[in-house]
């Protein structure tokens, strides 16, 4: 007899294993002639670049520790939400101190401006006003009443 | 449902490994064929095209088709991608999505697994496929790989916490993590639906709750789109820019690993949805099986309406992806952050208070 996680175990086993069947089947179905071209990295055609293996925006890092804070929160809320209703108003007030100070730490986060992505920064030029001095046109009476 | 496939099959043990692959044979991979094809299809129709017609009666063969085709594809690994990081990928990927189901109550003699804590192991597991997307855009040695997964990471991640959040609120009514039992709370007719405030019970304050529940409801599908990477939040797999995001380099069956699993996610999400606010596989009248005198009917029929309002949202889904435009990196952790977290923590603190009355 397996315990309930036994059986998610299980799940997991039929997941992997199907996806090792299914890879394995197509292993005797697909071709395999790479060429030099082929096996270049796709950078829509052209020659690749570098490494993309670089630093990557400090936001996506950020975004990551807040979540820590936050995900961690959630965790230590989940038993006190089952038990919730047993403690009545006592329990609200817990659960509404905790949430409190989280979002104390949140406000900081949100004024410090890490919540903020960047955004395109759009240069629109600043309106220059050219005064020149344009010599006025040398009319030529004919033509211009012609063409009126 | 194990005792009734041990009496079949004879062995618990095989009993268990076929009740385990039941989800994925008989509902998932047919599921996923037909949602293909409806997504195609329902794109066509909303922009006034036809969609696929050409393979089968109104291109009904035409996923048969793509996963034959996709089948005899070159497997192409590039040479300067991390390749044992590069093939588990897909894995993890698949087995995140699927995991998930274990704990998914199909009908009252379908769940995989009754664990205690249900909804919270789900929670836990989906983000597991976050590590399998990080993975193969970082082994893929490519630039969009990598953005797509960075993105892709930091969406998935932060769209958690509301969804958790919901899932809190409706935790504290229930007072139960097990899904199986938050359906059994719902049981009989629809206004018993968690979105009507079922879970409270009594008059006044079940309808007190209503309007709060229907924002839990809106908070928690639109965090969950954004679990799935879609539209309007498909921002790492950007084809206008990004080319296909996290999965650029993959290629024949690795890349229908992540097409499956990104189905499968789908309809999981759905699933919690459903279970969450919908009833589960409560039918909203009454059941057929009850009338006519008939008890086994009862749990096909509460698989019928399981699958019926998981596919519906689906259907959401597809609707919203062919309906809203993508929204940009700023504006989708604006969403997250600064207005579905504060909103869905208000609900929380006034639906604990609405439930204490």
């Amino acid at each position: 007899m397996l315990t309930e996680f036994g059986k998610v175990f299980i799940f997991i086993l039929i997941a992997a294993a199907f996806v090792a069947i299914a890879l394995f089947a197509a292993y005797f179905v697909r071709p395999k002639r790479p060429t030099k071209e082929k096996l270049t990295t796709y950078e829509c055609g052209e020659n690749p670049i570098g490494t993309p293996w670089v630093k990557f925006n400090i936001r996506f890092y950020v975004v990551a520790l807040i979540f820590l804070i936050f995900d961690v929160e959630v965790v230590l809320l989940f038993p006190w939400a089952v038990v919730y209703k047993q403690f009545g108003f006592y329990g609200f007030v817990v659960g509404a101190f905790f949430l409190l100070v989280l979002f104390l730490g949140m406000a900081f986060e949100w004024r410090k401006g890490d919540l903020n992505w960047d955004k395109p920064k759009i240069d629109i030029p600043k309106k220059v006003i050219v005064e020149k001095k344009i010599a006025p046109p040398v009319v030529d009476q004919n033509v211009s009443s012609d063409t009126e | 449902m194990y005792d009734i496939l041990t009496n079949i099959f004879g062995n618990q043990i095989v009993a268990y490994i076929i009740g385990a692959a039941l989800p994925l044979f008989v509902w998932i991979l047919p599921f996923v064929l037909f949602a293909v094809l409806g997504e195609r299809k329902v794109s066509a129709h909303m922009q006034d095209r036809l969609g696929p017609m050409r393979v089968g009666y109104h291109g009904i063969l035409q996923t048969v088709a793509d996963l034959l085709k996709l089948l005899q594809k070159e497997d192409i690994v590039t040479p300067a991608a991390d390749r044992k990081l590069f093939n588990l990928a897909p894995y993890i990927v698949f087995l995140g999505s699927y995991a998930a189901f274990a704990a998914i109550p199909f009908s009252s003699i379908y769940i995989g697994s009754g664990i205690e804590v249900g909804i919270f192991y789900i929670l836990a597991v989906s983000s597991f496929v976050v590590v399998g997307i990080l993975m193969g855009g970082w082994a893929s040695d490519n630039k969009y790989s990598l953005l797509g997964a960075m993105r892709s990471a930091a969406q998935i991640v932060s769209y958690e916490i509301p969804t958790a959040i919901v899932v809190l609120t409706l935790v504290m009514l229930t007072g139960t993590l097990n899904l199986n039992t938050i359906s059994q709370q719902q049981t009989a007719y629809f206004w018993n639906w968690n979105i009507l405030g079922g879970a409270a019970g009594s008059g006044i304050t079940q309808i007190l709750l209503i309007p709060f529940m229907v924002i839990a409801f809106v908070i928690l599908f639109i965090s969950t789109l954004a679990e799935v990477n879609r539209t309007p939040f498909d921002i790492p797999e950007a084809e206008s820019e990004l080319v296909a995001g996290f999965h650029t380099e993959y290629s024949g069956m690795k890349f229908a690993m992540f097409f499956l699993s990104e189905y499968a996610n789908m309809f999981a999400v759905s699933a919690i949805v459903v279970t969450l606010f919908f009833g589960g596989y409560q039918s909203p009248f009454g059941y057929l099986g009850n009338s006519l005198g008939i008890p086994w009917l009862i749990p096909v029929e509460q698989l019928f309406w399981f699958l019926a309002k998981g596919v519906f949202f689906v259907f959401v889904q597809m609707w919203l992806r062919w309906t809203l435009p993508r929204l940009r990196v700023d504006q989708l952790m604006t969403v997250c952050w600064k207005y579905l977290i504060p909103y869905a923590v208000f609900n929380l603190l006034i639906v604990g208070i609405i439930s204490l009355l």
